[in-house]
């Protein structure tokens, strides 16, 4: 299975191409070296050793001093379709995704309306073979209109093609609502994601709480919000022996439950978002709504600290943006009222290169790892440069300085937690799905035919 | 300084010059004729989203006593009711070309975020629960008034911190003129994280013999609906300021409205140890001297000889 027959995308040709001298980094597949890429009618041909790489018709790209990774994978995406186009649709956000050097994404449900019904999953898909330039997958939405109460058709969804269960943006507050999902699991299949959060103790909460908070006199969201949720969620799933993914870990405690629901064969897995990874509640005190509010909050160092110690021994197995595009309009009003949320699939890569690559914080073949770790929970093949594989391919100038935004963005929206920083490491290419979804303008005009 | 956004802006000089400057106000506050020409021909827009009496009426009339055109915008009434975005408010306003807009608003950062979309000085007259430092800076001069100086004084601030601007601005003020600060009430409404801010936490009025300066919050009745407080009652019970419980030596402070018998009880508000009344007399010549710093801050004369100054540069200029 490839990820262009398991999710949808808009047709084009296979890639035909050789990365001449690329250095290749795969560290799931245990490659590491520099090598000729060559991709022959969308697929990861052979690796040829540097300069001897041959296909017939093939454009090739010169990539000597480049970086080949695997494509990056990312599970969480809000491409705001049906109802929300002034913010994204899937042709401006798989665009993004494609200039971040994805290649694939997972589209949340909780559009308006929320994606509840079979008919809605099968219209988007439709739509998405239309105009997605990376391949796509859909949520439906677990409870009827995200409401919480009653469960959707699980199993119609499924045959629908909806790749995975999730309310995100929402928590399912009901324990008895989140037992039955997960025991009808058992007959739909499909991963169900979660957005943990007790909206009791978040109350009224617009970022997280402690001495910034205090300062600011900003409503808190504490860190037990998310982790006593994960907790009870994790025991219902290891009662009904149920799959789960915990969307958006953001605080200490939230690690540990994982870990150690992990340890006990409860079968969970975790993401962590980049702004959590590079960023703390100290950010918040410019009260900028438009680069620091989302939920879950930007949380202390010592969270921080614990979900880089949790991508490191795995606990977190994955990198995911939670794009959530917003107008400007929304974002330009006092952070308490402002939307949650901001966009990350263009600047996922750079950006915690940069902000941990950089500083030998992480290494660069653990993040390319868990960049690429996003489609496994959701019983997807992982991108990889195998010779054999669906060509998933992310070329990047790890060398490559940028200012977000400054030449604007290919996603509808600018609420970029990045907006006016400048990075280092640019995706270049982007194969996705075994064809080219992407190149950096300034990039193809260097390109040898 | 184009703005006064907040007391965390302030540095400790700036806060005194601003306190010597409402001294050379106060002094005008005296003489028969109180205005002064400073701001002839220039218009402050004061922008309220939220009631206020004390806040808006100080400002409107140092405004005015400054010599300023005045606009005042009520949320209720405006074309904020026709749900107008602030952005939108505040571009309109701003075709006025009014040299300072003071705001007061329900929402953390709104000053802050009009102050990058105007020219004029903004003002926070109030913004949520983040900072209200005008307040701050009203209290610290009554304070420097009585006792000379702030530098080690010990002040308790009592009650609802967790819901309180004045609690925050005024910490953060006190703190930086020198006294130490410890705030006290339930643990339901001390946020989390507080000490960060300089200060000492403590649950119960037990040390508050400790204090020389008393400064009781404001306690809404809703409070107990959600929960942070049984009742009014226990509130009271372990709260509440009264003669028993203020020493004479002690002074005791509420940046109003007070609900008697609540957070204070009846005889100390009108005890002679209750700095009330003061406070509110200083919120003028603070006001005063805050749009004073701001708008003609570069000029150096002291207001008090504002006029003979003025005069003496018309006379300058015809020489």
């Amino acid at each position: 299975m490839s990820l262009r027959e398991a999710l949808d995308v808009r047709a084009a040709e296979p890639a035909e191409a050789i990365l001449r001298r690329a250095t290749v980094l795969d560290p799931a597949a245990g490659i590491d070296g520099v090598h000729d890429v060559v991709i022959r009618d969308g697929r990861i041909a052979e690796l040829a050793p540097p300069g001897e790489g041959r296909a017939e018709g093939a454009e090739v790209i010169e990539a000597e001093g480049l970086h080949a990774f695997p494509g990056f994978f990312d599970p969480h995406v809000h491409l705001r379709t049906p109802g929300q186009e002034h913010k994204e649709d899937i042709e401006t956000g798989t665009r993004a995704a494609a200039a971040g050097g994805y290649c694939g994404v997972l589209a949340m449900a909780n559009a308006s309306p929320p994606v509840s019904d079979p008919a809605d999953v099968a219209a988007l898909r439709e739509r998405a073979r239309a105009s997605a330039s990376v391949p796509v997958g859909f949520f439906a939405t677990v409870t009827r209109g995200m409401e919480g109460r009653e469960l959707t058709e699980m199993l119609a969804l499924r045959e629908a093609g909806a790749v995975g269960f999730s309310d995100d943006g929402l928590p399912i507050a009901s324990a008895r609502v989140m037992r039955r999902a997960l025991q009808y699991q058992r007959l739909c299949g499909g991963t169900i994601a979660l957005h943990e959060e007790d909206p009791e103790l978040s109350g009224e909460g617009v970022m997280h709480e402690g001495p910034v908070s205090a300062a600011l006199g900003l409503a808190g969201i504490p860190s037990v919000s998310e982790s006593t949720m994960i907790a009870r969620d994790a025991a219902l799933a290891a009662y009904e022996e149920a799959r789960i993914h915990v969307q958006h870990l953001s605080a200490a405690e939230s690690v540990e439950v994982v870990a150690a629901a992990r340890a006990a064969g409860v079968r969970i897995s975790a993401e962590a978002s980049p702004h959590h990874l590079c960023l703390t509640d100290e950010a918040v005190r410019d009260l900028d709504a438009r680069r620091h509010k989302m939920n879950p909050p930007l949380r202390s160092e010592r969270d921080r600290q614990a979900l880089l110690a949790g991508l490191r021994d795995g606990t977190i197995e994955c990198i995911a943006t939670d794009h959530a595009p917003h107008a400007a309009e929304e974002k330009e009003v006092p952070f308490e009222q402002a939307a949650m949320g901001v966009t990350g699939l263009e600047t996922a890569f750079a950006a915690l290169h940069t902000y941990l690559v950089l500083p030998g914080v992480i290494d660069l073949a653990l993040l390319v790892e868990r960049l690429s770790g996003g489609a496994e929970p959701f019983g997807l093949p992982r991108p990889s440069l195998a010779p054999g594989s669906e060509a998933n391919v992310a070329l990047c100038d790890l060398g490559a300085e940028w200012t977000v935004g400054e030449q604007g963005y290919e996603s509808r929206s600018s609420n970029s937690w990045c907006d006016g920083r400048t990075l280092t490491g640019r995706v270049l290419v982007t194969v996705a799905g075994g064809q080219f979804a992407y190149r950096l303008r300034s990039f193809s005009l260097g390109v040898a035919a | 300084m184009k703005d006064l956004l907040s007391v965390e802006q302030l540095s400790r000089e700036e806060m005194e010059a601003i306190l010597d400057r409402a001294e050379s106000f106060a002094e005008i506050a005296r003489r028969d004729i109180k205005k002064v020409p400073t701001l002839r021909g220039r218009t402050v827009v004061t922008l309220f989203y939220e009631s206020s009496t004390r806040t808006s009426s100080s400002f409107e009339l140092a405004a005015k006593r400054l010599s300023a055109d005045l606009v005042s915008v009520k949320a209720a009434g405006s074309s904020v009711d026709k749900g107008e975005s602030l952005k939108d408010t505040v571009a309109t306003l701003s075709a006025y070309d009014p040299a300072a807009i003071v705001i007061r608003h329900p929402h953390a950062g709104a000053a802050q975020m009009v102050a990058g979309w105007t020219d004029a000085a903004v003002v926070n007259a109030g913004d949520g629960k983040h900072e209200h430092p005008s307040q701050a800076l009203l209290d610290a001069y009554t304070l420097r008034r009585r006792l000379g100086s702030l530098d080690g004084v010990r002040i308790w601030i009592v009650g609802d911190v967790l819901h309180s601007r004045v609690a925050r601005s005024n910490l953060i003020a006190f703190r930086r003129l020198g006294a130490e600060v410890t705030v006290c009430g339930p643990p339901t409404l001390i946020p989390r994280g507080i000490e960060e801010l300089g200060c000492e936490v403590t649950h119960t009025l037990e040390r508050l013999g400790e204090a020389e300066v008393v400064y009781a919050l404001r306690m809404q009745r809703e409070r107990m609906s959600e929960s942070f407080v049984p009742s009014l009652r226990e509130y009271a019970a372990a709260y509440q300021i009264d003669t028993r419980r203020l020493l004479p030596r002690q002074l005791l402070m509420h940046p109003g409205p007070v609900n008697r018998g609540v957070e204070i009880a009846a005889e100390a508000i009108d005890s002679p140890q209750s700095l009330i009344a003061e406070q509110v007399a200083a919120g003028l010549v603070v006001r005063m001297a805050i749009l004073y710093e701001l708008l003609a801050g570069g000029e150096r004369p002291a207001p008090a000889s504002e006029g003979g100054a003025a005069g003496a540069t018309a006379m300058g200029r015809t020489a």
